[in-house]
């Protein structure tokens, strides 16, 4: 039943998709609220399935690789319901629709979800811990969101070669602001992931703790480079693309390492 | 009944007439007096149009009477400035006047506003009944119809109005940017005007002659700066609007570098409209420099241009949608309409102005 409800939640992501895919290739991108409740039906299925989840774990359900990236697609669906009608940001569904799907995509059909024999004993540390620190890599994604899409913009006053979807997306200050703010947000949940990840009274590998610190730092240099306005809007931007890739991989990592370990 | 649209517009007539038959706030009380029961007056800075109803027909001589602002007789060379159409034929224009088919730029928007603001003075005043009521609400309809299925409206159709609309991509919001506007000329005004228009209130004009300056910078409302310190000014400015007449770059990368490096990350969005070119195109290259030259603007504004024509056809198809279910629905022939049910010959209440 669970995986049923993934399933329809993957299904709703494809047609927000489906949906980008036809006004990219027409060419024609009209004010609609389509992606926005796609995506919020699909938010909807995948509640109901991290719910039935939970209850049969007793904790937070991001107890293997499948559930991380479910809870990250969610926290990414839930943060772009969140600030994307709030910051007016037209089009940043059609932008975030994909990652989304890309993620319950790969969970489904990955071997990454074995049968549990008994639930895990509850640690709350453990559960911040991990909670936490995929909302902010959802806030992380959202920020790359608004760098690609204030990438595309870019481009097109620089070449000159305005499309259609130069009307429709937003001024570069609005996703600018919208970047800075995702990246200030989900560097706080991070950093109080990090702190929380001491206290869990659980070994954890090295490479584990190695890695996170690594993400920490480079999502901290980002806001750095920033607050002492070393690096253009442009180039935090690029990073903010660049360094939410690197962050996937390193979480995927993460995630092998500790399940393996 | 007889439903008929009778006036001129910048098609038929030169604005010397549209003058001289502008309208005012008599035309409908001297109409209902020759047998309209529903009058409309229609005026905007293209056009002006008289819709109405009668039993009986009225002479098109009568009616342009009407509309004339001075007294005299009108000519038969005024009269041939006028187009009249009958019922069906003038449902479907005014569908395609209130969705900007008709209009000097097709696709404008601004017309609708006009048509509303026509009816609300009609309905205010008494003259609009049951017809003009269904005929306005369905033209709305039609037009919002138009504006959303096709993209009619999109882009920007002049060189004013490129810049507007880049400017507003590359700032955001426009109110309290700087602009300067270095020599004078008419595109130049313009865009400062257009620019000005969405909020744009720091405009300083910098010419080589000061008194040209000056008297643009008044105009505008705006202040005069010396030429020579053109250059310093850039620290501060958004917005770099050039049109000298110089026959060398005067801006080129090595004078910009320390300007960007005082401005930090504020972008500057520069408008070289002169020919030859003012600025240097390397200048492009730098982080948030955004250069357009004339020629880039007029392409632009060409290009949404040949969209808008592209989607005249699609916009055509709904204005007939819309004008075979209101002749459905009014029973509207080419003789005359025949009150139906949802047609009453008289509505009772009030005609809600929410609906506007």
């Amino acid at each position: 039943m669970d995986r049923q409800l993934l399933i329809l939640a993957t299904i709703c992501y494809l047609a927000a998709v489906i949906r980008t895919v036809v006004s990219f290739r027409a060419r024609i991108f009209r004010r609609s609220r389509f992606v926005f409740l796609t995506i919020a039906l699909g938010f909807l299925f995948q509640t109901a399935f991290l719910s039935i989840r939970g209850h049969a774990l007793r904790s937070c359900p991001i107890t293997n690789l499948f559930e991380v990236l479910v809870f990250l697609a969610w926290s990414i669906a839930l943060i772009y319901l969140l600030i994307g009608p709030a910051y007016r940001l037209s089009l940043m569904g059609a932008f975030t629709a994909p990652l989304v799907f890309l993620l319950q995509l790969a969970a489904l059909l990955s071997p990454i979800d074995p049968p549990r024999a008994s639930p895990m004993a509850p640690n709350p540390w453990l559960e911040f811990h991990a909670s936490i620190s995929i909302i902010a890599y959802g806030a992380f994604a959202l920020a790359c969101v608004a760098g690609a899409m204030y990438l595309v913009q870019e481009r097109q006053l620089k070449t000159h070669q305005l499309r259609s979807i130069f009307y429709h997306l937003p001024p570069l200050p609005n996703l600018f602001s919208a970047m800075t703010r995702l990246l200030w947000f989900g560097f706080i949940l991070y950093s109080a992931g990090l702190i929380s990840g001491f206290f869990v009274n659980e070994p954890l590998p090295w490479t584990k703790i190695v890695l996170a610190i690594a993400i920490w730092i480079l999502y901290g240099a980002i806001l750095q480079g920033r607050y002492l306005r070393w690096m253009a809007p442009r180039r935090i931007a690029t990073l903010c693309v660049v360094a939410f890739a690197v962050a996937l991989s390193l979480l995927w990592s993460i995630e092998f390492v500790g399940h393996r370990a | 009944m007889n439903f008929f649209c009778f006036g001129l517009n910048h098609r038929t007539a030169p604005i010397e007439a549209r003058e001289r038959f502008a309208g005012h706030a008599r035309s409908p009380l001297v109409l209902r007096d020759l047998g309209c029961s529903e009058v409309l007056l229609l005026t905007t800075c293209n056009r002006v149009e008289i819709y109405g109803a009668a039993d009986a027909n009225i002479a098109n001589e009568e009616i342009a009477q009407s509309l004339r602002i001075e007294s005299g007789s009108s000519s038969k060379s005024d009269l041939e400035a006028f187009y009249r159409k009958e019922n069906v034929e003038c449902a479907r224009h005014l569908f395609r006047v209130a969705a900007g088919l008709d209009s000097m730029v097709v696709g404008e928007t601004e017309i609708l506003g006009q048509v509303k603001r026509a009816y609300a003075n009609a309905h205010a005043n008494g003259n609009a009944g049951p017809l003009l009521h269904r005929l306005c609400q369905r033209a709305f309809r039609a037009a919002k119809q138009v504006r959303s299925k096709t993209q009619i409206t999109r882009g920007p159709v002049s060189v004013g109005s490129v810049a507007v609309d880049l400017a507003e991509k590359i700032f955001g919001d426009l109110r309290g940017r700087k602009v300067l506007v270095l020599g004078a000329g008419e595109t130049s005004a313009k865009t400062l005007r257009a620019l000005a228009s969405r909020g744009v209130s720091d405009l300083r004009v910098s010419n080589r002659t000061p008194a040209c300056a000056e008297e643009l910078a008044s105009e505008l409302e705006g202040i005069a700066v010396p030429f020579t310190t053109w250059l310093e000014q850039c620290r501060e400015i958004d917005i770099l609007i050039s049109s000298t007449a110089a026959e060398m770059h005067l801006l080129t990368p090595p004078l910009l570098v320390p300007i960007l490096r005082d401005r930090a990350d504020r972008p500057l969005f520069i408008i070289d409209i002169a020919v030859p070119r003012d600025v240097a195109p390397e200048v492009n290259e730098f982080d948030g420099v955004y250069l357009y030259d004339i020629d880039s603007l007029q392409e632009i504004a060409s290009e949404s241009r040949e969209l808008r024509r592209q989607q005249l056809a699609a916009a055509e198809a709904i204005i007939d949608e819309h004008v075979a279910d209101f002749q459905k629905r009014v029973r509207l022939s080419k003789s005359g309409t025949r009150p139906t049910e949802e047609c009453p010959a008289r509505v009772s209440g009030e005609l809600r102005t929410s609906e506007l």
